[in-house]
């Protein structure tokens, strides 16, 4: 086990190296005039899909992609290169930064080019604790044999890199794993088990196997369909997290602001407000991701996006702020949270059922979208294991359903509580390659949830 | 320097570093791309890309049972292809007595080489010249104040992928792939309203010639003047009635309540953890009534300039046309080799994977519902009280494919066979097992538009996948409809 650990590390301290050193060569490749922005991503990823406790697919994706943008005055474009950590990045560095030279002259006055001059040289090595390679498939299974268990395991180190050549140099390595499986009992009746973070930990991996093999029984019970109509539903942190991501889909951008393309328009202009318990901030000290941004900037601590339930600020790209003339705030181009918290309630765990009293306990959610984006009306679905509560004790799994809703009501005047234990909610989207976003987010006890079919 | 070797000479190198196996295969992509976009006026950064890398799939022997590794890797030299196979036979080697299945062992040789004709390649037209058509394009859709966002954009792929395997196959094929996007969003009063050019499902094979037969270039006064009407206009009824969806609406009602819920691997519980599984079963081909008799729905892979174009999957089988359903009736699944020899279910050739770092999965490839009789002014005519809906905005289904509801961007009343007034925020929803048996008319081929999208999700790893749908305007009966607020 320590080998491998051992082998992850070399080549993440290998890929910084390396990338430096491509940095430094497009220092001397640039000419007069010219300037440069080189940014990386990379990971080594071990990937194991199981089914019925089997597996269904595993192996090894080592990718590593450098993207040099040319700039001359306000003129500039980008060449993105898969790479190989060799010699030979060089080369193909050099045959990029001459392609776009060529190309340079053609390219159009940007009047939104933006870029940080102030050199800001970061760096981050976050250690982390992963199962190695051999014990992936023992360990889960050895836990799961027993059962029809079906999930995927992603592990590894992620890299971010950005230099300029003004000089700054960034580097950003984390290892994480995470686990995102289910137990089924039957047809779409399933406990789900998410298992995430830096340090492998064979004790919580047991209590959360547990714990969903408690709720797992709760599943054999047999199942109650209820008619549309508003129930009282607590919504678990990974039910919540599916409302802020679509949230975060185009919410707290400053050109969606400014366009009017935001869902929460109407919160922007004061039309409409959250409940005063709704706090939420871009914490970026806190999460997984980059502290620097595609332009070289880096990121505050943190943004208050909303507070005590009114518009706060958004975020704002280096290219958004040129064009509305604003101060950017060091966004990413998608001007989406990658680090979202949400401040806490008081609502105790061992209160959630009392206080739920007779209602909807739903553990997941999914497939959200807009049904209506200026009301901010959401539809989606429950899904996996959302039971039937009457007077504070679980009588029932519930066949899915579909919702449809106004976050101005979710989250507004129908927001009883929030809970006072929150959960780290790390992503496992995986498209492109592994992401670092995470949610710090608490369960949310709601009256009057809309459900329509 | 390794982009001047050609991949399809890589592949044929690999043999020499394969590792010792009951069986290997080598899978590498190829990509170049080239986005350009004007946001608002402005030109966007020329963003160019190029993408090389290869899978290596090992089965191998472990204490006398199988297992089936890969390792991905951008580093194609000799070396790197070497450590990538070390990478799948030690998966092979963990997963030994682990696998949910044993892949049967490929037999036969295929010798495939195929680079698809384009009329107008890509780089024809340079890049300044091609800006300055999207300027052109982009001027027009801000033709009022409230137009508060306006973008022209193309997204343009040239790619080439060889499989190779141990068996002697090696088959290599090259297409050329653009996206073309016109959106606009009309703004006034906290109200924002957004038409685009088929949002997301405008997708082809081919070069710069597609984007004359998707009417693209003349697109942006239409788009921006219909944002504007949809600012002025009344919200979609509340009502069950007769609802008639263009074919940029019908593309991903076919996606999501007829091609996903038909995937092998859905069936077979592979997607329960993420995509979800399906409300069809084993026993249903063959004799369900999946829709009306007027449904008939085929799986063809050699449709010209459609977006999922291939003549083999990415596990080397040979894609051939044939019908999913037939006069509503379920025939067979969507599912590649593997899933077919596990589900024992007849299938199609669509193990398919996004790029060189993803294994192949079960994916929908071109996937059409065949033209009826009807004229559009014919289906609109049979209509004394119902909606017209176009352009999807918002989709969501049920983990089982059953329980949707989607959005579009433009509806227009029906009344007495005429279409009427325009509406804002249609939106419908009702259950994939009835929705399908509803239909009660079809567009003729006159009325079918090529489409589908580029940005098909499924799988873990996530691989976001393009697939094809090519189909006409449908009539549906007695479906729940209502508008916003």
């Amino acid at each position: 086990m320590r080998r491998a650990r051992c082998a992850i590390l070399i080549q993440g301290t290998l890929m910084r190296d390396h990338f430096l050193q491509l940095a430094d060569f497009a220092a001397t490749r640039t000419r007069s005039g010219e300037g440069f922005l080189l940014r990386y991503s990379g990971e080594q990823s071990r990937f194991v899909r199981f089914n019925r406790a089997a597996v269904r697919q595993s192996g090894t994706v080592e990718q590593h992609y450098l993207t040099i943008e040319l700039f001359k005055g306000r003129q500039h474009l980008s060449q993105q290169l898969a790479i190989t950590g060799l010699a030979g990045d060089r080369q193909r560095l050099d045959g990029a930064i001459s392609e776009l030279r060529e190309l340079l002259s053609f390219a159009p006055e940007d009047p939104h080019f933006l870029v940080s001059d102030a050199v800001c040289s970061t760096e981050r090595n976050d250690v982390g604790r992963l199962l190695s390679d051999d014990a992936v498939i023992p360990v889960i299974l050895d836990k799961a044999a027993d059962s029809d268990f079906v999930g995927f395991y992603a592990a590894g180190p992620i890299h971010h890199g950005f230099a300029n050549s003004f000089g700054q140099r960034n580097w950003h390595t984390v290892h994480t794993f995470s686990l995102d499986g289910c137990f089924y009992l039957q047809s779409d009746k399933a406990v789900k088990l998410s298992y995430g973070g830096r340090e492998w930990d064979e004790s919580v991996f047991a209590e959360k196997i547990a714990h969903a093999q408690t709720q797992l029984s709760f599943l054999e019970r047999t199942p109650k369909t209820i008619a549309p109509g508003g129930y009282r539903a607590f919504l678990s942190t990974a039910a919540t997290e599916e409302l802020l991501g679509l949230l975060c889909w185009g919410g707290f951008g400053l050109a969606a602001h400014r366009t009017g393309a935001t869902p929460l328009i109407r919160l922007a202009r004061g039309e409409a407000a959250l409940s005063p318990m709704v706090h939420l901030v871009e914490d970026t000290k806190a999460g997984l991701a980059p502290e620097f941004q595609d332009e070289g900037f880096v990121k505050p601590a943190s943004v208050t996006l909303i507070e005590n339930g009114q518009y706060k600020e958004c975020l704002a790209a280096p290219r958004s702020a040129e064009e509305f003339h604003a101060l950017q705030n060091g966004a990413n181009a998608d001007e989406a949270p990658a680090a979202l918290e949400m401040a806490p309630g008081q609502l105790a765990d061992q209160d959630i059922l009392s206080a739920l009293g007779t209602g909807l306990l739903i553990g997941n959610l999914w497939y959200l979208n807009y049904s209506d984006r200026n009301a901010c009306r959401l539809t989606g679905m429950t899904r996996f294991a959302t039971f039937w509560v009457e007077n504070g004790a679980i009588t029932a799994p519930v066949n899915v359903m579909r919702f449809d809703d106004s976050i101005y009501r979710m989250l507004g005047d129908n927001l009883i509580a929030l809970t006072a234990a929150r959960d780290w909610r790390l992503s496992t989207d995986t498209y492109e390659g592994r992401s670092t976003r995470a949610m710090h987010i608490p369960g949310a006890l709601i009256d009057d949830f809309r459900l329509t079919l | 320097m390794n982009s001047l070797i050609s991949i399809a000479e890589i592949a044929r190198n690999f043999a020499k570093v394969a590792p010792a196996c009951e069986e290997w295969s080598i899978r590498l992509v190829r990509r170049r791309n080239e986005a350009l976009s004007v946001t608002r006026g402005t030109a966007d950064p020329v963003r160019r890309g190029e993408d090389v890398g290869a899978m290596v799939t090992v089965t191998a022997e472990s204490g006398e049972r199988i297992g089936v590794g890969y390792g991905a890797t951008s580093d194609t030299t000799p070396s790197g292809l070497g450590a990538a196979a070390r990478e799948a036979l030690a998966w092979a080697r963990r997963s030994a007595g682990h696998l949910i299945a044993v892949p049967k062992p490929r037999s036969g040789a295929v010798q495939y080489d195929h680079t698809a004709s384009t009329d107008i390649p890509w780089d024809t037209i340079a890049m300044p010249a091609k800006l300055d058509r999207l300027h052109e394009l982009a001027r027009n859709l801000k033709r009022d104040g409230r137009i508060t966002h306006w973008q022209a954009s193309l997204f343009y792929t040239d790619e080439e992928t060889v499989f190779a395997s141990s068996t002697g196959d090696f088959i290599r094929e090259s297409r050329g792939i653009i996206v073309p996007g016109i959106e606009a969003s009309a703004s006034a009063k906290g109200e924002t309203q957004t038409r685009t050019l088929g949002r997301g499902g405008m997708i082809r094979q081919g070069g710069l010639e597609q984007l004359d037969q998707l009417a693209f270039w003349a697109a942006g006064p239409r788009i921006a003047e219909e944002a504007l009407e949809l600012l002025a206009a009344p919200d979609c009824p509340v009502k069950t009635t007769d609802l008639l969806l263009a074919p940029d609406q019908m593309y991903i009602q076919i996606h999501e309540s007829i091609g996903h819920p038909l995937e092998l691997d859905r069936i077979l519980g592979d997607e329960r953890n993420y995509a979800g599984t399906s409300f069809v079963t084993p026993g249903m081909f063959g004799t369900y009534q999946y829709g009306s008799p007027l449904l008939n729905v085929s799986f063809d892979p050699r449709v010209p300039g459609e977006a999922a174009n291939y003549a083999y999957d990415d596990t080397g089988s040979e894609a051939q046309a044939c019908h999913l359903i037939r006069n509503g009736v379920l025939q067979r699944g969507l599912g590649g080799a593997f899933s077919q020899s596990r589900a024992n279910i007849p299938g199609v050739a669509n193990a398919r994977a996004c790029s060189w770092n993803r294994p192949p999965i079960d994916r929908m490839a071109n996937l059409n519902i065949d033209p009826g009789v009807s004229t559009f002014e014919e289906l609109v005519s049979q209509v004394e009280d119902g909606i017209y809906m176009e352009t999807n905005n918002s989709w969501s289904i049920d983990d089982s494919r059953n329980k949707f509801q989607f959005g579009c961007e433009r509806g227009r009343l029906i009344k007495d066979g005429q279409l009427g007034p325009v509406v804002k925020n249609p939106n419908y929803r009702g259950v994939s097992a009835n929705f399908w048996r509803s239909l009660k008319g079809l567009g003729n081929a006159d009325t079918v538009r090529v489409l589908g999208t580029p940005t098909c999700g499924k799988g873990e790893p996530n691989q976001a996948i393009r697939v094809g749908h090519a189909t006409p305007p449908g009539l549906f009966a007695a479906v729940q409809v209502f508008g916003g607020g």
